[in-house]
């Protein structure tokens, strides 16, 4: 049965982890998430569904603690905000590399540094451009309400073991701390080990019955088997990109210009559209709502429409590159942000949006 | 056997042949280790503490539920082999993995195998906090007082005055501080129930090594808390002497720092 | 005299020859062959076969499990 609930953003991931299956919780408090950790442990959810929460003594650790239960084909997540998951670069990179599933969440703040614990997307780059060593992708999802922290959550895990691909769920601290309504899922059943053995062949539950050892690694030292490793990835992320790109379009149909935007700031600029339309200016909306695999083919559909695009976001212009790139000079894009932990407002936008656009 | 007695009887030399029958057998390799060649170099201390585990988990009958943690270090591929299922972890954070794996699969019998670069320096809080927690994990240590993979960097067991590629004047205490006795350390947590320093350099030491790896599992299974095994270790490379000549410069000089025998047993 | 006769066997495309077998039998049996196996080791070999008590000592230090050890009590 379906639950309604209001909730902040935060909690709402913890109940849809414990509702989705989710094996595994390690993490470390960082504001604006805690109450991710906080919520797990106050509903003990290891007393339901046997779901495992520990708060971890890093960053470091719990990524590598997810690493070990992703290897053994168990539904393991984390969460943290910019700091932390910075300290979870490397450990996502030997995810990413020994391809496991698992979720990440960033409830990001503003940086550099220990920043600002205000909201912030200023982990873009970090997130869809690397973050750590290596040509590896994270499968990026942008919620921009409470109820898609739930959905995404279930997605992320569902992305995740489709692709043996760890998948970052990218909101901000609004959404982390914001409360809403949500419709929660469905208790969904943990996969038992034998299930697991079934499934996923190549966890590392113990070798019984099996004649093989399954070894999780990320090593390869020969040079022509660690590029075909490379062929491989590249081509489970061609497969990404042919598959899952996600967005939404707003007004977008009749528009002369485009505002695109993710997450916290999508919603915010849902507002400046309708402003800039009560005063008879055909502006639409594009949310890229996968972040990667980026819709960048989408958004050259536009540009063929409209006279100019423009990139709005809470940091100082990271976005706007992938936008420009889709574009390809079709058309100009051009940039709007806060940043350090303030938030856009609807009306600055509009100004923006008329002085860059239609000046 | 019956031949061999019945030669024997009649004072009668035996020929290697008759000797060589699979009754008269007494110790061989154990299944347990794949047929990969290992690829440290000759005489290192990483193939005998490899050996020695697989026997162990061979005879306790425990294969099916192992899972062993490699390292970033000399071991990394470890993994090749002993025959159980393997994760090899990013360096220094074999703990953390081991503790999930735990967590998961409270019945498998999780170990990890770290060098002293691994546990003591870059995994040096991972150690700590497994410990601490007492996860049910046994951690098999290899002190060797050196960076062997990297080409004998210092460590922080390099003990006081020796020489390594980054300590070229020897080990200054003053400068470079004091070789960590990080097994001393973990005694005083609550969540490690047996730590213990061990060698393999001759008979005696490999076989009370043994036992030490087999009560580390032992205690793993029984859910105890965390076991510690150290091996104080050579690396002849990367001390740059003979295999003869490292086992007698660890004994003169190692043993010192690293005395051998149980830190903590409950 | 009541000894133990042995011998062992040298898995010799294993073995690294690093004498540490050589330096750990009591009885002086075995030394590294002339003879270099497919890694370039010269691989150790019971040169005074009749010495082997199939003590097994040079089995347990040897790190890369090339021997296997056969004993017959007298
Ligand atoms: C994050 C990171 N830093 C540094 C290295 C390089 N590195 C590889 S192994 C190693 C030290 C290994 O020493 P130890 O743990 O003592 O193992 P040994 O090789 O001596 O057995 C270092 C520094 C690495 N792989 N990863
Ligand atoms: S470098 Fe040292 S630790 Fe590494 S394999 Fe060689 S002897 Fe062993
Ligand atoms: S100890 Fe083993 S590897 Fe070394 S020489 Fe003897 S048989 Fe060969
Ligand atoms: S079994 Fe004993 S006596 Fe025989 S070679 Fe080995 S160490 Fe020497
Ligand atoms: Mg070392």
């Amino acid at each position: 049965m379906e639950e309604v609930k209001l909730m902040k953003g935060n909690e709402a991931i913890a109940e849809a982890a414990i509702r989705c299956g989710c094996d595994g919780y390690f993490g470390y408090p960082i504001t604006p998430q805690s109450e991710v950790l906080e919520t797990l442990m106050a509903l003990e959810p290891w007393k339901k569904t046997g779901m495992v929460v520990l708060q971890a003594e890093s960053e470091t650790a719990s990524i590598n603690m997810v690493y070990g239960g992703a290897a053994c084909g168990k539904r393991v997540m984390t969460s943290s905000s910019s700091p932390g998951i910075s300290l979870m670069q490397e450990g996502l990179s030997y995810i990413a590399g020994a391809e496991l599933p698992c979720v990440v969440v960033n409830v990001t703040r503003g940086g550099p540094g220990l920043g600002t614990i205000q909201p912030s997307q200023s982990d873009y780059f970090q997130t869809v451009k690397g973050g750590g060593h290596g040509d590896y992708k994270l499968i990026t999802l942008a919620p921009a309400s409470v109820q898609e922290m739930s959905d995404y959550l279930c997605l992320a895990f569902d992305l995740a073991f489709k692709y043996r691909n760890p998948v970052m769920v990218l909101s901000d601290g609004l959404i982390g701390q914001m409360m809403e309504k949500v419709q929660l899922p469905d208790y969904q059943l943990r996969l038992t080990n034998e299930q697991i053995r079934e499934k996923y062949p190549w966890a590392t539950l113990g070798k019984q019955g099996r004649t093989k050892q399954n070894i999780i690694t990320s090593l390869e030292l020969v040079s022509e088997e660690m590029e075909k490793v490379n062929n491989r990835l590249q081509q489970k992320y061609r497969e990404v990109e042919a598959n899952e790109v996600r967005y939404e379009t707003f007004l977008c149909d009749d528009a002369d210009y485009l505002l695109v935007a993710f997450g916290s700031t999508a919603r915010i600029c849902q507002k400046s559209v309708e402003l800039l339309r009560e005063e008879g200016i055909k502006v639409g909306l594009f949310r890229p709502i996968t972040l990667y695999p980026y819709p960048a083919s989408q958004i050259l559909k536009y540009a063929k429409q409209v006279k100019g695009m423009l990139s709005v976001e809470m940091n100082a212009g990271q976005m706007v590159e992938d936008v420009r790139l889709a574009v390809n000079g079709l058309v100009p894009v051009e940039f709007y942000g806060r940043y350090g932990g303030m938030i856009p407002t609807p009306e600055e936008i509009v100004k923006a949006a008329k002085e860059k656009l239609m000046a | 056997m019956q031949i061999a007695s019945c030669l024997l009887q009649n004072h009668t030399i035996m020929t290697l042949q008759e000797i060589i029958q699979p009754a008269n057998k007494v110790y061989g390799k154990t299944p347990l280790l794949t047929d990969t060649p290992m690829h440290y170099c000759p005489g290192c201390s990483h193939g005998v503490v490899h050996k020695l585990i697989a026997e162990v988990i061979e005879e306790m009958g425990i294969q099916d539920i192992t899972i062993g943690i490699a390292p970033v270090g000399c071991a990394v591929f470890a993994y090749n082999y002993i025959d159980i299922d393997w994760q090899e972890a990013a360096h220094g954070r074999a703990p953390a993995l081991a503790t999930a794996v735990n967590r998961l699969l409270p019945d498998s019998c999780v170990f990890t195998y770290q060098g002293d670069g691994d546990l003591a320096a870059i995994g040096t809080a991972e150690t700590i906090h497994a410990c601490n927690r007492g996860e049910n994990i046994a951690i098999f240590f290899i002190n060797n007082g050196i960076y062997g993979m990297t080409g004998g960097q210092m460590a922080p067991t390099t003990i006081e005055g020796m020489v390594t590629s980054t300590s070229p004047e020897g080990r200054d205490v003053m400068l470079e501080g004091y070789p960590l006795k990080i097994s001393n350390l973990l005694t005083i947590l609550d969540g490690t129930c047996y730590v213990t320093r061990q060698a393999v350099h001759t008979p005696a030491t490999v076989i009370r090594a043994k036992k030490a790896i087999r009560k580390a599992f032992e205690n793993t299974l029984a859910k105890k808390g965390t076991s510690v095994v150290e091996f104080v270790s050579t690396c002849n490379s990367g001390w740059k002497m003979t295999p003869h000549q490292a086992n007698q410069w660890m004994a003169e000089h190692m043993f010192k720092a690293y005395p051998l025998g149980d830190l903590k047993d409950q | 005299m009541a000894r133990n006769k042995g011998a062992v066997v040298v898995n010799i495309e294993r073995c690294k020859g690093c004498h540490l077998c050589e330096e750990a039998c009591p009885s002086d049996v075995l030394e590294m062959n002339q003879q270099t196996n497919a890694m370039g080791y010269h691989y150790s070999y019971m040169a005074n076969v009749e010495a082997c008590t199939g003590c097994a000592s040079c089995a347990y230090v040897c790190p890369d499990a090339c021997i296997t050890v056969y004993r017959v009590k007298s």
